[in-house]
């Protein structure tokens, strides 16, 4: 029984294969819209994801600078350094004395000639410390708490920073997702046209099938299966649009990468992301059939 | 097996097809429904597929009440009946082989006995020959086989043929009425609507003849 089921719906496929190579222009037409659709939300998308992984350090994991009152002894840096390691918020602290804190200015260049004038080193002592949590309110609040440390003259950190950078990342979605919106809905309509002209085109057989005693769902199914399968091949074609343009774009990031010594490379789409991709433009592809289907179905009736 | 009760049929327009019927058909029985052109015989025919629904009254298939079908059951019952259509409805698009495959399809046979009940279907009405041949090739006899075919090959319980020799000589509607009593002789139940007088003398059958939507004593 679910044997003869999985080869009534075997021989459909197959079926609606050769249909769609019998229409060469036609169906590669409709595959490339569709790709292309679909290229330019998760093109978007990918960017963000470049972006976002670019200035990840920045954003992902945000910097705390925790500075000494210059009258601080060795014990007291080493009782804030058990209270930062102790405390879950912190994933990463490194320890800067003033003496490297000094070294370091002085390698910047322009300031040499000033440092050098100095009798005495001006600076702290400081720890600079990697936070769990990204959010505004955390930092706000670990600040709040560090800054009641004994010996701890500033607790300083980037807030107008991270919240440009978010605020940035959110806008991008938003984009993305109005994209996304738009474009699949423009999916759906080439879809319903397409199987519109379809089952004009295939009315006499619709209507012998009826009156042969055929069901609904077995009229139905070369017309969802067709869907599917362009939806699933407009997919592919977008990923292969994506695949492309990375490729480009990476020769030409590494021309300028090296131009300025920095290392540039756009990433690919997960493996993941592919298959939700795939899985989305096939689940697009039979809806705009299902529609379409059930709006134009039932208006062919055998007299 | 089939029974019409005050079945009555009229059209958008108020205009009456069939009044007030009242009929019984036995099982393996064949039967001639016969009448003037637009007397009814064709919307008679289709009550019985569920093509038209009557206006009022019941008709029942094996003791189901068809004018009270969902459209869900609708399938099944069409299943139950070969219908040879007037203007036979042949596919043009696929080979005489594909044409006579539809049902079989429709129906979920299995894939490995359909080539063989193809085959015999064609062998019986004599177009085995021109399996592969398109419709648009064959003669009116060829094509009124070739619909013959369609209708029997997943053995339906009734047979129904609209005009099965209407535009045909003498020599091919004999033919064709031959293999309508061979499927008698198997016991199908048996409908043809026929205006053709040549038939109707010799049958020794059952003969309704319908005048101006009522059955004529």
């Amino acid at each position: 029984m679910i044997q003869a089921w999985l080869m009534q719906h075997w021989h459909v496929f197959v079926f609606t294969l050769k249909r769609l190579i019998s229409t060469p222009v036609t169906s590669l037409l409709s595959v490339i819209v569709i790709g292309i659709a679909f290229s330019l939300p998760a093109g978007i998308y990918i960017l963000m994801d470049n972006l976002r992984s670019i200035s990840g350090q920045a954003a992902g994991s945000p910097q705390m600078s925790l500075y000494f009152k210059t009258d601080a002894s060795k014990s007291d840096i080493e009782k804030i350094r058990q209270r930062l390691e102790e405390n879950a918020q912190i994933v990463h602290l490194q320890f800067i004395s003033k003496k490297t804190a000094l070294q370091q200015l002085q390698q910047s260049s322009g300031v040499v000639d000033i440092t050098s004038g100095l009798a005495r080193n001006p600076l702290p002592d400081a720890f600079v410390v990697n936070t769990l949590d990204s959010t505004a309110e955390a930092l706000k609040q670990l600040q709040t708490t560090m800054q009641a440390w004994p010996k701890i003259e500033h607790v300083q950190f980037d807030a107008a920073w991270a919240k440009r950078l978010n605020t940035m990342i959110e806008f991008g979605r938003t984009v993305v997702l109005m994209l996304s919106v738009l474009l699949s809905i423009a999916i759906i309509a080439v879809m319903f046209n397409t199987i519109r002209l379809q089952i004009l085109t295939k009315r006499e057989e619709i209507e012998v099938s009826k009156l042969i005693g055929a069901t609904n769902s077995f009229i139905q199914r070369p017309f969802l299966y067709f869907g599917a399968i362009q939806g699933l091949l407009g997919g592919i074609t977008a990923l292969c649009i994506i695949a492309l343009a990375i490729q480009t774009l990476n020769e030409e990031l590494t021309e300028i990468a090296q131009l300025y010594t920095l290392n540039l490379h756009l990433q690919h789409l997960s493996t993941g992301d592919n298959i939700s991709l795939l899985l989305f433009s096939t689940w697009l592809g039979w809806l705009g059939a299902r529609i379409s289907v059930a709006t134009h179905l039932w208006q062919i009736e055998p007299k | 097996m089939i029974s019409f009760k005050n079945v009555s049929k009229k059209f958008p327009g108020g205009y009456s097809v069939l009044k007030n019927i009242n009929l019984t058909i036995e099982t393996g029985e064949m039967v001639f429904v016969t009448g003037h052109s637009g007397a009814g015989k064709s919307t008679l025919l289709k009550l019985i597929a569920a093509i038209e629904r009557p206006t009022s009254g019941s008709i029942s298939i094996s003791g189901q009440n068809i004018a009270q079908l969902k459209p869900s059951t609708l399938p099944l019952l069409r299943r139950k009946i070969g219908f040879i259509f007037q203007d036979h409805k042949l596919l043009f698009d696929r080979n005489v082989f594909d044409n006579v495959l539809l049902p079989l399809q429709i129906n979920s046979f299995d894939h490995k006995l359909v080539t063989g009940r193809v085959n015999a279907a064609l062998e019986k009405v004599g177009l085995l020959k021109k399996a592969k041949a398109l419709p648009i090739t064959l003669s009116g006899g060829e094509r009124q086989r070739l619909c013959i075919a369609r209708a029997v090959v997943h053995r339906p319980i009734i047979l129904i043929a609209d005009e099965p020799t209407g535009n045909l000589d003498a020599a091919y509607a004999k033919d064709i009425l031959d293999m309508f009593t061979s499927f008698h002789q198997v016991g199908v139940t048996i409908l043809i609507a026929t205006h053709d007088a040549a038939i109707l003398e010799k049958t020794e059958h059952r003969i309704l003849q319908l005048d101006q939507g009522q059955i004529a004593a």
